[in-house]
């Protein structure tokens, strides 16, 4: 099982980074949607999948009668789902704005309209007093 | 360049005249250890700072700290009463106090650390507030550049001097300042002996203004004028001869230390002597007299004979206090006529009575006349000249000259303004405010009184401080005549070239600017260079990787990432081909052909919704993957996180222009991000297959089942370690969260306000 | 999207979700479930409401900014650190009541501070995205 997961996830790791490779703003998101999703199924393959029991101590017990399903991945992921969540729901917004400010969602054409910013004026030489 | 205030007469004064009050008590309080520290040698106070580095804040009074505190805090104390004066209805007056007090106590905490990490850190402090201080009128591109300037060198020989202190914590197992003495056999023995005298060397000598590190410090001279007076002649500048005078006994006496000192500290003195003579700036002037008496002390700290050290010490005090006179004398000029050029300032001596005494007695001490604190200070520099181990012959040159220099330019900067014709501008000076007048009429008076007690000097003031860095049991004394001796003649050699520089000055600054113009490299041009060769290097390598492509940032980060960490699994071997692990039920085996199918679809398609559809999928399989796997919180949270996104992605997606067709990539393009995006995944699956064949440590998992409900009172392992075990990372989360929101909500609002 | 069966159907699912939610994070402890499903479920529940009825009307019964949830729940979940910190333990410490048989503590206070900051923080884009 672990082989088939790394064969997916490493699949999705493939097709998030392709889509973040392009110049489509919309694929872009398609891809971090993608790719945050296979770093968790890493995770949580990585923290090991040989038990199948949930990491819940039964009513009676003090401690888990039986062997449980690794936890410690299972809060990092939880966290991670939400996150990222939160991370990409701010994308949608700034992308969102992008798109109404400079009016496309490519990233060479959003690249072209940002306003050019003026040149440092270089002062090295204003120094007028003569030192020696 | 004219210092002129914009003036504000909403000015609040009070804070800036209150801080007086900071240098004031500090001298008081130095005052009254002077006794104690005659008498016994040392205070000392520390705690421990960061004990894992073995720093420790640890600071120690003796009695070359003392003095170098009264010299800090009394003309500190001074200075801030004339900046009042001067600097007055300026709007950021008060900015100017805040940073004046706290350069004093980084100056005050670097000449008390007796650790040389502590004392680096001041070190830096003092660069910043410098810094700071020379750019205080920051509407003039000048006094920009020559902060920048100054900031540059001094801080980069900072750097050097770090990593000589690092380095000789390396060698010795200790930072301690007082330790390090009975560690100087093994630092002269090292090999790494040199390497580290040159790091300290270059942290001195750029901070004191040493050749060829010399031209920052007539560029700071863009400061207002109480700075000059007070960093750039008084204490700043001799941070690097006070850092040389603690490292003698560690790292003097060799012939490497001698021959540096003595030949840099030589040709500093003669060139700013030579300068100095050549310009008609008076603050100009005054600034390559620094340099000279800079590099006089820098020249005795080489020899390492007792006159020799005691004339480092001496001249140090003397120059102290007259230069710092001088200084807020022509700043009074400049504050009252509107001129520091020496051909418009003539006979102003009648309108400006206290400032023409103020200056009188800081050049006759400057000059070296009998009866002031400057002869004893020219006697006892003779006398050490004589000692010094390498080349005496150049060192009383170069004393003789520069002395003899000095007394000309003593004379053309004291004398000429004052006294003679009076020239236009002079028509309509009038006496500076008390405040201007007072503190560089104290200071000349006291290079004065000095001089007429130079054995009680010696007792509390010279031999403390000499006594702290070199060992000796010679008898320490300034005396005002020592008899008819080689130095009394030098003595008056200087005085009768002086006199003679002095009336040949025309011709000598005519001959002179044509000597300098016709130098055809200085450091101030290679610094020049090295500026705008970095500008030009950072403007070629930002064209090249910041060009904006957000496509070739991703090849370049996701490339290297993939080339790095492949390359090492490749090499350590680890990945084995094959199956492992429990057999792959034949219903989950098919959800995973289907999320396969759904990563082609997303990959593939130009339609939003069969995208979205294909996320779908593919979220939907991780949460049964989830569930299946014993992950019952996660594959909720997972399920309803895709619901959520679904929602948003309507909300959203449906207001950005569709997928279109045309947009297709070019080839090489096309076959770039496949190669990259195919690396990377086989990188992540190799890297799951070498994972897979480990032992998972389930050390920390076994205490949390342990203690879930014991300690915690909590049945679902997975929610007690976010709420309790681990809450602390979960508040970060939550943070991220909010911010994460708040910004979008930022975003969409700024579109409202904007439109 | 302005059927009336729709309307009252949302209505009606809506506040059950949110019934919901709240058990979901009352037994989070000892159960699947906790402050972050909790949350993602109440949010999925005006959500609906949100594509249903418009944002006004979640904005009403909300009664106050979602924004302040945030607040609030950072707040509480730092308080609930700090109690600790008032027995002389480190921040964060866990404080239960009564002691033996730890009906509340601190945790839950947390929990719901964590349940509040995600719901705070959806409500907040989604009422804003819908209103833009």
């Amino acid at each position: 099982m672990e082989t088939a997961l790394a064969i997916v996830s490493g699949s999705m790791v493939a097709g998030g980074i392709y889509l973040l490779l392009s110049q489509n703003l919309v694929r872009i998101l398609f891809g971090l949607i993608m790719l945050s999703n296979a770093v968790n199924l890493v995770i949580f393959t990585a923290g090991g999948l040989t038990h199948t029991k949930p990491a819940l101590i039964e009513v009676g017990r003090s401690v888990p009668g039986t062997a449980v399903a690794n936890a410690l991945p299972q809060a990092l992921i939880l966290t991670a789902i939400v996150i990222g969540f939160a991370l990409l729901v701010f994308m949608f917004v700034l992308f969102y704005r992008s798109y109404e400010s400079l009016g496309t969602i490519d990233t060479r054409q959003m690249t072209k309209s940002a306003p050019e910013k003026p040149h440092a004026t270089d002062t090295t030489t204003a120094r007028q007093e003569a030192g020696s | 360049m004219k210092e002129h205030p914009a003036h504000d007469p909403s000015t609040i004064y009070w804070p800036g005249r209150l801080s007086a009050l900071l240098p004031l008590l500090l001298f008081i309080g130095a005052a009254f250890q002077v006794p104690e520290i005659q008498k016994n040698g040392a205070l000392a106070m520390a705690f421990d700072w960061v004990p894992s580095l073995n720093v420790r804040f640890d600071v120690v009074l003796d009695g070359l700290s003392l003095l170098f505190v009264l010299i800090i805090t009394g003309i500190g104390f001074l200075v801030t009463i004339y900046a009042d004066a001067y600097l007055a209805g300026h709007r950021q007056i008060n900015r100017f106090f805040v940073y004046l007090q706290s350069f004093l106590l980084s100056m005050v905490g670097l000449v008390l650390s007796n650790n040389l990490i502590l004392l680096f850190v001041f070190w830096e402090l003092t660069t910043l507030f410098s810094f700071l201080l020379i750019g205080f009128q920051n509407e003039s591109a000048t006094a920009r550049d020559s902060a920048r300037q100054a900031l540059l060198v001094t801080g980069g020989g900072g750097l050097l001097l770090l990593v000589g202190i690092l380095l000789i914590g390396d060698v010795t197992g200790t930072y301690a300042i007082s330790e390090l003495q009975g560690h100087t056999e093994r630092l002269h023995r090292d090999a790494r002996y040199l390497p580290i005298l040159i790091c300290l060397l270059a942290g001195a000598f750029t901070k004191s203004a040493q050749f060829p590190f010399h031209f920052w410090l007539p560029n700071a001279m863009a400061a207002p004028t109480p700075v000059s007076a007070f960093l750039h002649s008084a204490t700043m500048v001799k941070a690097g001869i006070y850092l040389l005078a603690r490292l003698h006994p560690i790292m003097g006496g060799t012939t490497a230390w001698m021959t540096t000192l003595v030949v840099v500290g030589a040709v500093t003195a003669l060139w700013g002597a030579v300068v100095a003579m050549a310009k008609t700036d008076l603050k100009s002037v005054l600034a390559h007299t620094t340099i000279m008496a800079l590099g006089i002390m820098t020249m005795f700290l080489g020899g390492r004979t007792t006159p020799a050290l005691t004339a480092a010490i001496t001249f140090l005090l003397v120059h102290a206090l007259y230069k710092s006179s001088l200084f807020m004398v022509v700043g009074s000029i400049d504050h009252q006529t509107g001129t520091r050029e020496l051909a418009e300032i003539g006979g102003i001596g009648r309108r400006m009575p206290f400032t023409a005494a103020a200056a009188l007695m800081a050049a006759l001490s400057m000059a070296g006349f009998p009866l002031f604190l400057g002869f004893i200070g020219k006697e006892i520099m003779y006398k050490g000249a004589l000692t010094e181990d390498v080349f005496p012959g150049l060192a009383t040159t170069a004393a003789l000259l520069s002395n003899a220099l000095m007394a000309a330019v003593a004379a053309t900067v004291a004398l000429r303004p004052f006294w003679g014709r009076e020239t236009p501008k002079a028509l309509t000076a009038r006496e500076a405010p008390w405040a201007i007048w007072f503190g560089p009429l104290v200071v000349g008076a006291i290079g004065l009184g000095f001089g007429l007690i130079p054995d009680w000097v010696s007792r509390w003031l010279v031999e403390p401080a000499v006594r702290a860095f070199h060992a000796t049991g010679e008898d320490i004394t300034l005396k005002l005549f020592y008899g008819f001796n080689y130095p009394l003649l030098l003595s008056v050699i200087t005085m009768t070239l002086g006199a003679v520089f002095y009336l040949a000055r025309q011709w000598l600054r005519r001959t002179l600017v044509r000597f300098l113009t016709a130098v055809p490299m200085t450091m101030e041009k290679v610094y020049d260079g090295g500026v705008k060769a970095t500008l030009a290097i950072a403007k070629w390598q930002t064209r090249r990787l910041q060009n904006g492509s957000l496509f070739q940032y991703l090849t370049v980060i996701i490339g290297t990432t993939v080339i790095g960490v492949g390359g090492a699994l490749l090499h350590a071997g680890t990945i084995r081909v094959g199956w492992s692990g429990p057999p792959v039920p034949v219903w989950l085996g098919l959800l995973l052909v289907c999320m396969l199918v759904g990563i082609g679809i997303v990959v593939r398609t130009r339609s939003r919704l069969l995208a979205i559809c294909g996320l779908g999928v593919i979220g939907t399989g991780m949460a049964v993957i989830f569930l299946t796997y014993g992950a019952p919180d996660v594959g909720l949270t997972q399920l309803l996180v895709e619901t959520l996104t679904l929602i948003f992605a309507a909300i959203v997606l449906l207001r950005l222009p569709p997928i279109e067709r045309h947009h297709r990539p070019g080839f090489s393009r096309m076959a770039l991000s496949l190669l990259v995006a195919v690396g990377s995944g086989a990188l992540v699956t190799g890297l799951m297959m070498a994972v897979q064949h480990t032992e998972v440590d389930r050390t920390i998992t076994a205490f949390y089942e342990q203690a879930s409900y014991l300690k915690a009172h909590g049945r679902n392992i997975v929610n007690v370690i976010l709420v309790d075990f681990r809450s602390l990372d979960t508040l970060g989360e939550i943070i991220v969260v909010a911010a994460s929101a708040l910004s979008a909500l930022a975003l969409i609002r700024g579109k409202r306000s904007s439109s | 999207m302005t059927s009336v069966i729709l309307k009252t159907a949302t209505r009606l699912v809506g506040a059950l979700v949110l019934v919901l939610s709240i058990y979901l994070l009352w037994r989070g402890h000892h159960a699947p479930g906790g402050g972050f499903i909790a949350a993602l479920v109440a949010a999925t529940g005006f959500a609906l409401v949100v594509l249903a009825e418009g944002p006004g009307v979640v904005r009403r019964g909300l009664r106050i900014r979602p924004q302040y949830l945030i607040g609030a729940g950072l707040a509480l979940s730092m308080g609930a650190g700090l109690v600790g910190m008032i027995r002389q333990q480190p921040f964060l410490t866990g404080v239960w009541w009564p002691s033996t048989s730890a009906v509340a503590g601190t945790p839950l206070f947390f929990d719901t501070g964590v349940f509040l900051v995600v719901l705070g923080a959806i409500l907040t884009v989604l009422l804003a995205l819908e209103e833009s």
